[in-house]
């Protein structure tokens, strides 16, 4: 008799997860915006690493997120189940027990730290401790479900791979890594607010208390066009900062003029005029943010391959 | 003799056991060489073996 035939005596075949559900658990998108924040971090910082070293910090600051991540799925998995978005995650969806996803979170969480230490600095590897921390506990398990701040402040969580990349090469916090941080943390108000606009029915379910739940859809608009008036100054900041130059002042300027004009629009809106679109310009506007921070943090890429050839750079 | 068709829980536990076995095969690659890394760009190693070595003994502690 094979395990196969085991379980079907036994009943339905229970679900065995394969790689991919583990993988899945790591939220691979979300460490691919790690990555690449982080990659820029560790770039454009004054002092180079050796490229094992700095392969092995952009390795190890994006296992921490997945570790993260995983905690947060464990955690989360009675509001994933009722939010069309998250019902497919593999621990609603009944693919990888709950126990596992924790087990999983706290050794990546542990293997990231000290492998962080190693390959570069503590400093680096606090924060990266930190990070987790905060997405984990301060986030998911406090904010997320108490205040209608959840992610505001829980943004913090992610915008610190730019910052830990930056501080993985110089072993220091500076102005730069600082704007890096503030960006990303700047952006997310908007970025998930505006996702909360149109997938309305799903925070309402699960009883997460988003701004469009707790404050209404009017305030929400609201919010959005504030949080990114206030994302310019910070954006123009990074761009005059020794990461910065003509190229990155440019391209500053128009990402972040024409993400305003974005929200604008949407405060502009009411509800019956979004339902008649079916919430064309917040879709929109969602999709602009996620380009507006690649083309920002690429800006810095640029403004780096420029100064190497002799020109660019304040 | 004919083979019964593999059933889709062993395709599964082989993906995984093929992918833990790959990420600890690349883990172990990946700790040798930041080790080799660290060893060649790190200052040369000298530690207390129980026998006196004037070269671990600072200078103006050498100057009469």
């Amino acid at each position: 008799m094979s395990d196969t035939t085991a379980y079907q005596g036994a009943g339905a075949t229970p679900y065995e997860p394969g790689f991919g559900d583990y993988v899945q658990l790591l939220k691979p998108r979300v460490m691919s915006l790690v990555v690449f924040t982080a990659l820029v971090g560790l770039l454009v910082a004054p002092v180079h690493l050796h490229p094992v070293e700095a392969f092995s910090a952009i390795l190890f600051i994006a296992l921490g997120a997945g570790a993260s991540g995983a905690l947060n799925m464990w955690w989360d998995a009675d509001i994933d189940a009722v939010m069309k978005r998250t019902a497919r995650r593999p621990v609603p969806a009944g693919k990888v027990a709950g126990g596992e996803a924790l087990g999983l979170g706290m050794a990546l969480s542990g293997i990231s730290v000290v492998m962080l230490w190693l390959a570069t600095n503590w400093l680096a590897a606090a924060l990266l401790a930190f990070t987790i921390f905060f997405y984990a506990v301060v986030y998911s398990m406090w904010l997320k479900r108490s205040t209608p701040q959840n992610i505001v402040i829980g943004g913090a969580a992610g915008a610190f791979p730019p910052m830990i990349g930056w501080v993985a090469a110089t072993g220091s916090v500076s102005v730069e890594a600082f704007l890096m941080f503030a960006l990303i943390f700047m952006w997310t108000p908007p970025h998930f607010w505006a996702l909360a606009l149109f997938m309305k029915e799903d925070y309402h379910t699960a009883g997460v208390p988003m701004l469009t739940v707790t404050h209404g859809r009017r305030a929400t608009r609201a919010h959005i066009l504030g949080y990114t008036l206030l994302l310019v100054p910070v954006a123009l900041g990074a761009a005059m900062t020794s990461i910065g130059g003509p190229v990155t002042l440019a391209v500053t300027l128009v990402l972040n003029a024409w993400f305003v004009l974005g929200a604008w629009r949407i405060w502009h809106r009411d509800e019956s005029m979004a339902e008649a679109d079916k919430y064309a310009v917040e879709k929109a506007f969602f999709r602009f943010s996620l380009l507006y921070l690649f083309l920002h943090f690429a800006a810095f890429l640029v403004e780096l391959a420029l100064k190497s050839a002799g020109m660019g750079g304040w | 003799m004919t083979f019964r068709p593999e059933h889709d829980l062993h395709r599964r536990r082989f993906t995984r056991n093929l992918g833990l076995g790959l990420t600890l095969v690349a883990f172990v690659v990946l700790v040798f060489a930041l080790t080799v890394v660290k060893v060649q760009r790190g200052e040369p190693l000298q530690g207390f073996d129980h026998t006196f070595q004037p070269a671990l003994v600072p200078d103006e502690e050498t100057q009469p």
